[in-house]
């Protein structure tokens, strides 16, 4: 199935603005063919990604977030993407124990003059979430629906 | 001497020098124990020791920093201290660590279960047959084991990993924790687990008791779940927030949290909040090799980094 032909849903992308938000740009001036369900938040360095945001951003109803920085050694400032490295690591494998579907979160490297690269991460990962489908709305009707599971469940 | 009498004989030595030396006292039941600010020697005489000695003391550290502070220790406590110092929220030449080896803490939370009503304890006596209850007139005769707080069957760390005074034999018993509950509560369905936490997490009041209780919280006025710019969290009794600030505290003490139990103690509505932070811990221990605050010179593993990880592995997409 591809993503370019089916309905939107919500992508986050955090990307660092010097290689991978780059990147993007590049595949843009290359005019290369992407989905669109991802929306773009520059921030100045991965090191810079609170992993906060990409909770906060799954808790309130994004279907997949994407975070990119600029390869391991790399890095504008020299060590933030090894700081961000290991939190979004953790903060991945956190993700099974809330029942938040790891897959829903990637973290991944490029670099500016990667266009080519970044336009297959976007497309893959997009790919993705549309297989996972839409997540589940955390409000009060899931909650009752929650209720009713575990009851069952029990 | 009773390692008690030793204990507050060695506080009342070195109370002249400290500004406070924090232990516990009885509270408005035997069963309950609270904080003892001890300044006099006539206060260190109201001091307890035992399994009723719940609270983490290790909590009043970073507001009382600029004094001399004296603290009692149990192992898991002891944990907490060492954390504190590794990070510098506290300073070694301003702390005095008084530790004696740890046989156990109760859960009050378990006793209620088995006892019932709890308002009002007559007495209670812990000896070789376990914990002895007399609670409105009706005697009990529990097993320690079954009313022990859980992190003490997993326990390891009976003594102080540092400490200044040491009353009795430091206890040297070790436990394998393979974090068995949070592989078991891994292996339920996804939506299962989604459902376990937004109903237990629809319960939560919002009393921030969890995060005051944490030793390692410790930016107080200053938490993001009350800060107006940047607004993470909004008023609102939401499901939503209330998972979301769960999330701050478990991703804020990753590699930072000595599992002491306390936001989970401290809770009113028994939300299993340790459950996050194990996981949390489980995985920095496959990752970094790394439990917090076993050695007062090593770095927590989010405030450091290897060039090339050992464990991590280069993602593609
Ligand atoms: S998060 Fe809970 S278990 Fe961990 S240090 Fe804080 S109070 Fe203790
Ligand atoms: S102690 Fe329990 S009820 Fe209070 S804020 Fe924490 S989780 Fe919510």
């Amino acid at each position: 199935m591809s993503a370019i032909t089916v309905p939107e849903l919500r992508i986050v992308g955090f990307l660092c603005n010097w290689c991978s938000y780059g990147g993007a740009d590049t595949a843009g001036v290359g005019r290369f063919q992407q989905p669109t369900d991802l929306r773009i938040i520059r921030v100045p360095c991965s090191g810079r990604i609170d992993p906060l945001f990409v909770l906060k951003s799954l808790v309130n109803g994004a279907d997949g977030v994407l975070v990119s920085g600029c390869h391991p050694r790399d890095c504008h400032y020299s060590e933030g993407n090894f700081y961000a490295r290991r939190r979004l690591e953790v903060l991945k494998r956190f993700l099974p124990i809330l029942g938040i579907d790891e897959r829903r979160f990637e973290y991944t490297w490029v670099s500016a003059s990667e266009g080519q690269k970044w336009k297959n991460v976007v497309q893959t990962f997009t790919e993705h979430i549309h297989e996972l489908g839409p997540a589940p709305r955390l409000d009060a009707s899931l909650v009752k629906t929650a209720e009713a599971l575990l009851t069952d469940a029990a | 001497m009773s390692n008690l009498e030793e204990l507050k004989h060695e506080i009342k030595k070195r109370l002249p020098d400290l500004d406070v030396v924090i232990g516990w006292e009885q509270g408005f039941d035997p069963l309950r124990t609270s904080p003892l600010f001890m300044r006099t020697a006539e206060d260190v005489d109201r001091l307890l020791w035992g399994p009723l000695c719940v609270h983490n003391l290790a909590t009043y550290l970073p507001g009382l920093k600029g004094r001399k502070v004296g603290i009692v220790v149990k192992g898991c406590d002891g944990r907490s201290v060492v954390e504190l110092l590794q990070e510098k929220l506290i300073d070694r030449d301003q702390v005095v660590v008084f530790a004696m080896p740890c046989e156990g803490v109760l859960s009050l939370r378990k006793v209620q279960k088995a006892v019932g009503d709890l308002d009002y304890v007559e007495s209670v006596e812990t000896d070789a047959d376990g914990v002895r209850i007399t609670a409105d007139g009706v005697d009990h005769l529990l097993r320690f084991e079954d009313v022990a707080a859980s992190k003490c069957a997993r326990c390891g760390v009976h003594t102080a990993p540092l400490s200044d005074v040491l009353v009795g034999a430091a206890d040297a018993r070790e436990a394998e924790d393979d974090y068995a509950d949070v592989t078991a509560f891994e292996t339920r369905p996804q939506e299962e687990r989604l459902a376990f936490w937004l109903s237990e997490m629809d319960r939560c009041v919002r009393c921030y008791a969890c995060r005051n209780a944490c030793p390692l919280c410790v930016c107080r006025d200053h938490c993001v779940a009350q800060s107006r710019d940047p607004h993470w969290l909004s008023q609102e009794d939401s499901v939503r927030d209330k998972w979301f600030f769960q999330m701050i505290h478990a991703v804020h003490l990753a590699g930072r949290c000595t599992e002491c139990g306390e936001c989970e103690r401290a809770c009113p509505v028994g939300i299993p909040l340790l459950l996050f932070k194990r996981k949390m811990n489980k995985e920095i221990r496959e990752l970094f090799g790394y439990r917090a605050g076993m050695d007062v010179n090593a770095v927590p593993p989010l405030q450091a980094f290897k060039v090339e990880e050992d464990n991590i592995k280069e993602r593609t997409l």
